[in-house]
């Protein structure tokens, strides 16, 4: 695959994590951490981290957007999908989790949750059937927001009354500084994410690192990606000069997509959000603008009524935190395993805890 | 949470474009990007291109890369 | 449109008919002409294979295949890979009322094209109409029994440390086929499930010094290797860079996030082949239609910890677990 496969190759992985070890070498212990669940995947699904020295350590924060929205969004979400009419699209990270007593895959073999690989196949959907309300689960960080965004105004162009939007969009920056001031989180540094920052570019990051002197490389998913950030993040430190580096610049610009960035600020407004395992981070969040709340499920309907049961036992926050490991938890892999995840960090495939599960198998 | 590909433009029509790589095709949405071209390389999530792969500086990491001490 | 109705399996007239025009006509032998409560058969070895399977695959219909060819190549590839010729086949078909006539004429053909593809014989079958809604349109059962090859040694307790494993071909084609035709993802690929039966293949390599066989399906490479390693005690590890995969199937993986280790394949099997003849068993592979894009993928260890073990194409190292759960399209 065309400029997949050559950031794969074995050879110069091998040369940067000894470069990584010649660098790091006499270095106090130092973490740093991702906050995309890409990265958390292409870490464990390429064995990068037992190519690191000991004394560098990698961290997943919360990048996995299926993990860290509330369970009382997914439990609106299948109340909603069993309304006569209403069909629930969404991506196929939201139907494996497990709200209070059912999931969207349960609602799914009913007919009454579809996946989609892109929302605009939501809204073409719902032009050709007028009779259904469709109401499409907008989760993910600033990489799908412009995409949701995209497909509202084509809902507008096309004057269409039965495609709703629930928002549960997120955007990473305020959640990446709650993560540096946190002095329990002790982190020296930041893998960015990749297509967040195409997006949204460096700025944000530059704010971070200011505020608190915190090294962060904007990262590529592929292995020598991720190996050369390390890099970079490892001589940061060494230099103590703390700065934004961009590694992804053959995709990211500093000033990120403007268009995209238009289109999120026209379509979307900053609110507060709920993160599961985390608690309310300020500013946060998406909801609709004022000029498309005719697509804003919440402004349209009367979401349903519903009774979340809490997380009870688990270390999730901590866990997504970057504070604690998975094994730490007393429920990982006894009560709390991929099929049967109790919090946030089990949920999706990619999060902290379903990721470690899988490819260190069952944390052993 | 940003699954994404490079794919190769093979034909744009407005704001929709058919996008391949691998022996699979799609069609996609351009709609915020930049002047896209057929046979530009763009990184492709969720049915939209969200940016171009800049295929100078890619080989110019690999250089850079490869060269690494 | 003609549909079968719950008269249709109430054992009447409308019953008899379908059995003759439909059944007898596509799937006819001296066997099942009878029409005994059961096939009496004569079979040359007392060393026999018998295995079942059931088949509930949606949608019915995909590129490369149907449940009817599934139903066969199932069980008639379970057969192959313990090292035995499928000789007799029965199949149980279930339909739901209302399920259209020209569907279920559609799947037997294909499971009669596929057991002369295979030169099997269904010599018993059952037939039954339930309510609408008490199933999914169509469930299919198929058992079979073998004679096991006078050259077969498969057995996995003969496996030991240093065996290479064989995969036979390249893999994830059937998982993603069924995956587009099941969910409207709008990608053109061109990539058709695998499904074929392996028993003539298998008659072609057995030897000796396969030691053991299995098909990659449900769970995929990764989850078969699991049980390979649990049955016989020992780890076995892997090469990606080694592991032959579709250029389609691997783009399609990346574009939604699947990991192909972990997809189904209908078409192919895994060996363990003593090292020294390893070479010679996959010269062999590659000379038939099946095995063409054959593969030494990697070996059995001397630890005993039941894992298995993935070198990745970077150079690192992962753990392969078995599969949970249904593999979704991520976006992230």
């Amino acid at each position: 695959m065309k400029y997949i496969d050559e950031f794969r190759n074995a050879a110069v992985a091998v040369k940067i994590s000894k470069l990584i070890q010649i660098e790091a070498n006499g270095l106090k212990p130092v973490s740093f951490m991702e906050v995309c669940g890409t990265h958390t995947m292409a870490v464990e699904r390429f064995g990068i981290r037992k190519t690191l020295p000991d004394n560098v350590r990698l961290i997943s924060g919360p990048g996995c957007p299926v993990c860290v929205t509330p369970k009382s969004y997914i439990d609106k979400a299948i109340a909603m999908s069993n309304i006569e009419d209403i069909i629930v699209f969404s991506f196929g990270d939201m139907l494996k989790v497990p709200g209070t007593g059912s999931s969207l895959l349960k609602q799914r073999s009913k007919g009454k949750a579809r996946i989609v690989y892109s929302p605009l196949d939501a809204a073409l959907f719902a032009e050709k059937n007028q009779d259904k309300k469709i109401i499409f689960l907008g989760i993910g960080f600033e990489t799908t927001v412009p995409t949701v965004a995209s497909v509202v105004k084509y809902a507008k162009k096309k004057k269409l009354k039965n495609f709703f939007i629930y928002s549960g969009h997120k955007i990473m920056p305020p959640a990446m500084e709650l993560l540096a001031k946190d002095k329990e989180v002790n982190i020296k540094g930041f893998l960015c994410p990749a297509h967040v920052s195409a997006i949204i570019g460096m700025e944000p990051y530059r704010v971070i690192c200011k505020k608190y002197n915190m090294p962060c490389v904007v990262s590529g998913f592929e292995p020598l990606d991720i190996l050369q950030s390390i890099l970079m993040l490892v001589r940061q430190v060494k230099s103590k000069k703390a700065k934004v580096e961009n590694q992804y610049s053959r995709v990211v610009k500093a000033s990120g997509n403007i268009m995209a960035l238009r289109l999120i600020r026209e379509v979307f407004s900053i609110n507060d959000s709920d993160w599961r395992g985390i608690g309310v981070i300020k500013n946060s969040g998406l909801v609709l603008s004022k000029e498309y709340g005719d697509f804003d499920v919440e402004k349209n309907m009367n979401l349903p009524d519903v009774k979340t049961s809490a997380d009870k036992g688990c270390i999730c926050g901590s866990v997504l935190k970057g504070v604690k490991m998975p094994p730490e938890c007393r429920l990982f892999y006894k009560k709390c395993t991929p099929e049967n995840p109790q919090g946030a960090c089990m949920i999706s495939s990619e999060g902290a805890c379903a990721a470690y599960y899988k490819y260190s198998s069952g944390g052993k | 949470m940003c699954l994404a590909i490079p794919m190769k433009i093979l034909k744009i029509t407005l704001d929709r474009a058919i996008v391949s790589s691998g022996g699979v095709q799609r069609t996609i949405g351009v709609n915020f990007l930049k002047n896209p071209k057929v046979g530009d390389y763009v990184i492709v999530h969720a049915g939209f291109a969200i940016e171009k792969l800049d295929t100078v500086k890619a080989e110019e990491t690999l250089k850079i890369l490869e060269e690494l001490q | 449109m003609k549909t079968i109705t719950l008269s249709h399996g109430s054992g009447g007239k409308l019953m008899q008919d379908l059995i003759k025009d439909l059944f007898l006509k596509n799937l006819g032998n001296p066997f099942l002409n009878k029409l005994g409560d059961a096939a009496l058969l004569n079979l040359r070895t007392k060393k026999l294979a018998y295995t079942t399977d059931s088949f509930v695959v949606k949608p019915l219909f995909f590129p490369g295949g149907d449940i009817g060819k599934l139903s066969i190549c199932g069980t008639v590839n379970d057969l192959a890979v313990s090292g035995a010729t499928p000789r007799y086949l029965s199949c149980g078909i279930i339909v739901e009322d209302g399920f259209s006539y020209a569907m279920l004429e559609k799947i037997t053909i294909s499971i009669r094209d596929t057991c002369k593809s295979a030169g099997v014989n269904i010599v018993t079958g059952d037939f039954k109409v339930v309510e609408k809604g008490a199933i999914d349109g169509i469930f299919i059962n198929t058992s079979g029994v073998g004679e096991i090859l006078d050259n077969s040694e498969i057995s996995v307790s003969r496996m030991t440390p240093g065996d290479k494993v064989i995969i036979s071909g390249t893999i994830g084609e059937h998982a993603a086929s069924i995956l587009l035709a099941r969910e409207d993802l709008k990608f053109k690929t061109g990539i058709k499930s695998d499904c074929s039966p392996l028993n003539k293949f298998v008659s072609y390599i057995i030897c000796g010094d396969i030691k053991f066989m299995r098909d990659p399906t449900r769970g995929g490479l990764a989850t078969t290797l699991n049980e390979i390693s649990f049955a016989s005690g020992y780890d076995i590890a892997i090469e990606e860079s080694d592991i032959p995969v579709k250029k389609s199937v691997k783009t399609l993986c990346e574009i939604l996030g699947f990991d192909p280790l972990y997809m189904a394949n209908e078409g192919k099997l895994i060996a363990i082949v003593s090292k020294d003849a390893a070479a010679n068993v996959l010269a062999k592979m590659k000379k038939h239609a099946l095995g063409k894009s054959a593969e030494i993928i990697g070996e059995v260890k001397k630890e005993k910890d039941k894992k298995v073990y993935l070198k990745t194409q970077s150079g690192g190292l992962r753990t392969l677990d078995i599969i949970t759960g249904e593999q979704l399209p991520r976006i992230c």
